[in-house]
């Protein structure tokens, strides 16, 4: 009994676990380039009603989730192109821009679904397959290959945003331009671009995982579906010492927290569900609070907006 | 492919930034193999020059020739690509990658994915060895010693085929001995083909270095010629314009009477290295106590535990017998401490304070200065304009903000409020550090003023020349350790220069 | 010097008011994919509330708590932090009021109302002073510690009134709306005009401004506060504890945002109920930043958002779309504000723009 519990913890806590490595690896590129994205939070909410409106006026199976998730990745880019514009171009304040990114996500996301949508309303969504043979493993097969596809393809992005950083000259690039901006110059490196390109892919992954959220694990859109996610994110690149793996282990462990406190809702502990519901965000307080003072590994030049014709 | 650079040529170069004329329609010619030394007191443009050659900066006006040709060039990796290398005063590397991934950007700044590491490593190996430059191409940048960084960029820049070199003050943050080394190392690859140009107000090397000079001053040319047709002298005056002598120190009987004594003190980094190791040092009343050494060998990290910024983990430090180690720094202020720290901008000034506001910066809670926690405006007014009369501090007014103040008034400003505060010690690290000559003639006369007043003062500098006029005894810093204190009537540039490298002779080592 | 400081300001003004310019344009988008002619959104947004006298009182309203707020968010702005934290010190200032106004002993309100801000005071000033103790001893990133304070507070918030501090009446009624009991009426904040919910918080807050104003530039505390929050390492170098300082500046900053939640408690509501933040949190910061993080500039700068507010409530009546546009619309305010800031700040990119108006004769006053 207790370990089916347990396994059903472990179970429900990976496809929780997607949106927070969704967010937090494009959190994670944008930060290595030297700029600290705040609007995630706000990215998402647009990215999971988007995605969720498209395959709600759609209704055409998984081609229509597709596109849903394909439509958030664009309003997301566009979101992070509006961050980049206004941070890397303009030299803007990054923690202000980010808040004022996430209010406008907010904003946007709450008028459209009143004015489209209305009211609580299910979409099929993408469901959860069984992986033939695989499944039927002992223990592992429940916890690993009974998830939705996004699971899968998120399990392919970790390596390979690995190897986009540190085996490609543009990993390079961007590692460069987030702790030595003006060496980085020297040598050829177009600053502002790279850190353009990086705000763009880090609003591209948040309108994903917004997308992720509604279409793959909730099924419906609601307000402030997304929670405080896209800020659990930034502070999960914190905790992952900006490494793709070490965004993944944070990420399981946030959605063990959130897993383990629904869990106490389903076997009817009698417990305030306000205080369950708060435990995950106190976790990343405290999570804050560990790795506060070890800042070695920080793209040091995170926050700061890179002037070329400027003496020093 | 870049280019082979046969001659260059500067046609009336002009650069404006707000306020200051940079560089005023410079004119300048440079042939292959040439070495060319850039002369120019702080703040003469040369740096500047240098960067509208590399492509940071735009000229305003004027044009640059290559081989008689015309050419833009609007970013470093144009510069690159013409065939310009730079290795500049603080150096451009980026610490948290190795050689090779420094060197793999530049060369793949262009692409998108590609990187090719067997490439990489077989062009460090080629020009390592046609240089005899050493070096480990999967070190970490900012494990390597400030010599070795600089090897790193020379490589860096004949990996992308530069064969005209620029150097910014390349000799700053280098030993006596190094130094030889390096200019032993740009004659040869000058017989080899490449040119160069060397940036530096060290009269003494471009002596030794360069074939042709050109004098910087106030962003005009005023001397282009042959090195050897002027003395070391004539430079220095053409250099500054008028001829200077900084003030050189008087002798003074030394008194007995130990003021700051440091007992063993040992103290960590920012980056957890130990900085300070078992330090013994003691500074008597009125006299300046110089202390020597290559940047990093402990220098600030002494300046802030003397100072409270910084813990002491190991050791004492006494205060006129009264122990401050670990003390806040307002007790220690509070003690008679005075500091004129090396950031002038960020720590000696609130620089988007007033003058006033930074004035007072010490003294608001200073009863003369505040009653009942309210500001005395009127009288904070009044002291403020007395100090920046008195110390001639250039400014539009008290309530400019210091931020919009030169170099050499903010310095101004920082030493007005220590000194005036009268305090029984003075820590003063790298005071002249960038002012031009003028500047710095007032701070060492102010300096030589706080010790003839029986102030103990510790002066903290990388310029030689500067602790022997001015210091009564020289200290050598070396690793975190005092190596020897010389009587500055004794010290001898070489012997200085061995010291500082870490090389001394174990008998005579002070415990 | 006097004609230059007059055409720097001039510059400034116009640079901000062309921002603003930009992010009502972009703002005009939304309302047309929303379904609506932006021209008439805007123009009932801006004028409607001031054809009334119900639209005029509604906007002080408003404008209370957002001034009182946006005073907190100044402090810490001034002194280096970047507080997102309103919303939960809103809330966790309302709980403490709540607490003293419903279940302490009756008194004469001359008592209780003080009572009862200082109470708020200290609520908020605590939500805000861990935020501001992780910052200064732990290196916590500020930003993130009050956001997820927020979501903290907000379910601290909605468990006592669903819960220990739910109406009993609710409860015996079996109606079960999650808000307190009613605050006695003799200590609820004056109504200033008839029939309008207009109350004395707003005079509060024009003279909690004024008290910040002399706070922050005339005396030593405040000059500590700004000097930290504009170098932390000449504020150290000075001797001032500037770890001790961050927190001051949080529990100021938590305290202004507590009695904002007490005056709407005492002044608005009567009671607690969910949601009484109302996004304040977030458009103090607006206000704070529009007001030039300046105390007296926040004055009029909550008036103008507190007009929005109300503004955006009627728009929602007039053209049918969702009064949660004004959320985007702060968002891209504040966008635009700060990316103007580099033109003001940056005295190259101020050269290029007034460039753009000049005659192209005579390349540059220099070029003889």
């Amino acid at each position: 009994m207790l370990s089916e519990i347990i396994i059903g913890i472990i179970a429900a806590a990976i496809p929780l676990s997607i949106t927070f490595v969704l967010v937090g690896i494009g959190e994670m590129f944008n930060q290595r380039a030297g700029v600290f994205n705040l609007g995630a939070e706000g990215i998402m909410m647009v990215g999971a009603f988007l995605g969720f409106y498209v395959e709600y006026i759609m209704k055409s199976g998984p081609g229509s989730s597709f596109l849903g998730m394909i439509a958030a990745i664009a309003v997301g880019s566009l979101m992070g192109a509006v961050m980049a514009v206004t941070c890397v171009n303009f030299k803007a304040e990054q923690g202000i821009a980010g808040i004022a990114l996430f209010m406008l996500g907010w904003g946007v996301a709450g008028m459209l679904f009143r004015v489209y949508i209305g009211g609580t309303t299910s979409i099929v969504g993408l469901k959860a397959l069984d992986i033939p043979f695989l499944n039927s493993i002992p223990v592992l097969g429940a916890i690993l290959f009974s998830h939705n596809i996004m699971v899968y393809i998120t399990l392919v992005i970790i390596p390979l945003s690995w190897y986009l950083l540190n085996r490609t000259a543009w990993g390079l690039k961007v590692k460069a331009v987030g702790t030595a901006p003006r060496a980085a110059d020297t040598m050829g490196v177009k600053v502002d671009r790279i850190r353009f390109q990086c705000v763009v892919i880090g609003g591209a992954m948040a309108g994903l995982a917004g997308a992720y959220l509604s279409i793959c694990q909730t099924h419906i859109y609601a307000d402030n579906i997304t929670a405080g996610r896209g800020f659990i994110a930034v502070a999960l690149v914190y905790f992952g010492k900006w490494k793709p793996t070490g965004i993944l282990w944070g990420a399981l462990l946030f959605s063990l927290a959130h897993s383990f406190q629904r869990s106490i809702q389903v076997y009817g502990i009698d417990f305030p569900y306000e205080i369950a519901v708060m435990f995950p965000y106190i976790l990343v307080i405290a999570v804050l609070a560990i790795s506060g003072s070890s800042r070695i590994m920080a793209p040091t030049m995170l926050g700061r907006p890179y002037y070329r014709e400027q003496r020093d | 492919m870049s280019l082979d650079i046969q001659n260059l040529e500067f046609r009336s170069i002009s650069k404006r930034f707000p306020g200051v004329l940079a560089c005023d329609n410079v004119n300048l010619k440079l042939r292959k193999g040439e070495i060319l030394a850039l002369l120019g007191e702080n703040g003469a443009g040369k740096t500047t020059l240098m960067n509208i050659l590399y492509g940071l900066y735009q000229p305003d006006e004027g044009e640059i020739l290559i081989n008689g040709r015309q050419v833009s060039i609007d970013s470093p990796q144009k510069a690159g690509e013409m065939g310009i290398g730079m290795v500049h005063q603080h150096f451009m590397l980026v610490p948290n990658l190795t050689v090779k991934e420094n060197v793999a950007l530049c060369m793949y700044n262009d692409s998108f994915f590609e990187l090719d590491h067997k490439a990489v490593n077989a062009k460090i190996r080629e020009i390592s060895e046609r240089h005899t430059i050493k070096i480990d191409p999967d070190s970490y940048i900012w494990k390597l010693s400030v010599g070795e960084q600089q090897r790193v960029e020379l490589i860096k820049s004949l990996s992308l085929g530069a064969n005209l070199l620029i150097l910014d003050e390349p000799t700053a943050v280098l030993t006596p001995q190094e130094t030889e080394e390096l200019i032993n190392l740009l004659k040869e690859m000058a017989a080899g083909g490449c040119s160069i140009i060397f940036i530096s107000h060290k009269l003494n090397e471009v002596k030794a270095v360069s074939n042709l000079i050109a004098v910087l001053r106030d962003g005009r040319l005023v001397y282009h010629g042959n090195t050897n047709d002027h003395s070391t002298d004539e430079l220095a005056t053409l250099m500054a314009g008028r001829s200077i002598s900084l003030p050189v120190a008087k002798e003074k009987q030394p008194s007995d009477e130990i003021v700051l004594e440091l007992q063993n003190v040992s103290a960590m980094s920012d980056r957890d290295t130990p900085a300070l190791n078992k330090l013994n040092l003691s500074i008597h009343r009125g006299e300046i106590l110089g202390l020597a050494g290559v940047s990093g060998n402990g220098q600030t990290e002494l300046a802030e535990v003397i100072n409270g910024l910084r813990e002491v983990t190991e050791g004492k430090i006494l205060l006129d017998n009264e122990e401050i180690s670990n003390r806040s720094p307002q007790k220690i202020i509070n003690k008679g401490m005075g500091y004129i720290p090396a950031d002038r901008l960020h720590e000696g000034t609130v620089s988007s304070f007033s003058v006033k506001e930074n004035i007072i910066l010490k003294d608001y809670a200073n009863p003369s200065f505040s009653k009942a926690t309210f500001l005395l405006n009127k009288t904070i007014s009044d002291y403020s304009e007395e100090l920046v009369s008195k110390f001639n501090i250039k400014t539009p007014g008290i309530e400019t903000t210091c931020a919009s103040l030169s170099g050499g008034n903010i310095q101004k400003v920082i030493l007005s409020r220590e000194i005036t505060r009268n305090p029984k010690v003075l820590v003063a690290v790298y005071p002249t550090r960038g002012l031009d000559l003028g500047a710095a003639e007032f701070v060492h006369s102010k300096l030589l003023e706080a010790r003839d007043n029986d102030k103990a003062v510790l002066l903290v500098s990388e310029e030689l020349e500067e602790l022997m006029n001015l210091s009564d005894r020289i200290a050598v810093i070396y690793e975190g350790k005092i190596l020897k204190i010389i009587p500055a009537k004794e010290a001898e540039k070489s012997e200085l220069g061995l010291l500082m490298a870490g090389v001394h002779n174990e008998a005579q080592a002070i415990q | 010097m006097k004609h230059k400081q007059f055409s720097s300001l001039a510059f400034n003004i116009g640079i901000t008011a062309f921002s603003l310019f930009i992010a009502l344009l972009i703002g005009a988008v939304l309302f047309m994919i929303a379904g609506a002619n932006p021209f008439t959104a805007y123009a009932v947004m801006f004028t409607a509330p001031l054809q009334d006298v119900f639209g005029i009182t509604e906007m002080f309203v408003r404008a209370a708590p957002l001034l009182l707020v946006a005073l907190g968010i100044s402090i810490s702005f001034r002194s280096g932090i970047l507080n997102i934290g309103g919303e939960g010190q809103i809330l966790i200032g309302a709980i403490f009021g709540l607490v003293v106004a419903l279940y302490f002993p009756k008194m004469h309100w001359s008592l209780m109302i003080p009572l009862v801000f200082l109470a708020s005071f200290l609520g908020g000033a605590l939500w805000g002073g861990i935020a501001g103790w992780m910052k200064a001893y732990l290196n916590v990133n500020e930003i993130l510690s009050t956001v997820m304070l927020n979501y903290v507070a907000i379910q601290i918030y909605n468990f006592l009134i669903r819960g220990p501090m739910m109406d009993k009446n609710e409860v015996v009624y079996g109606t079960g709306a999650s808000q307190t009991a009613r605050i006695a009426r003799e200590y609820w904040l004056t109504k200033l005009i008839p029939g309008a919910r207009m109350h004395t918080g707003m005079i509060f807050a024009v003279v909690m401004a004024v008290i910040v104003f002399f706070f922050l530039w005339k005396t030593i505390y405040g000059y500590r506060m700004r000097a930290v929050g504009v170098e932390v390492k000449a504020a150290r170098y000075a001797g001032i504890n500037t770890k001790w300082y961050l927190l001051l500046a949080m529990i100021f900053a938590g305290g202004f945002a507590g009695l904002a939640g007490s005056v709407e408690v005492l002044g608005v509501h009567h009671m607690g109920l969910e949601s009484i933040s109302a996004g304040y949190g977030f458009s103090g910061i607006v206000v704070a930043l529009f007001g030039g993080l300046h105390p007296l500039g926040a004055i009029p700068a909550s008036i103008v958002f507190g007009l929005l507010i109300v503004g955006a409530d009627m728009m929602q009546r007039a053209v049918q779309v969702p009064a949660y546009i004004i959320l985007a619309i702060q968002g891209l305010i504040i966008l635009a504000i700060v990316s103007s800031n580099v033109f003001i700040t940056k005295k190259s990119m101020k050269v290029k723009v007034l460039n753009l108006f000049r005659k192209p004769a005579g390349r540059s006053p220099h070029a003889q």
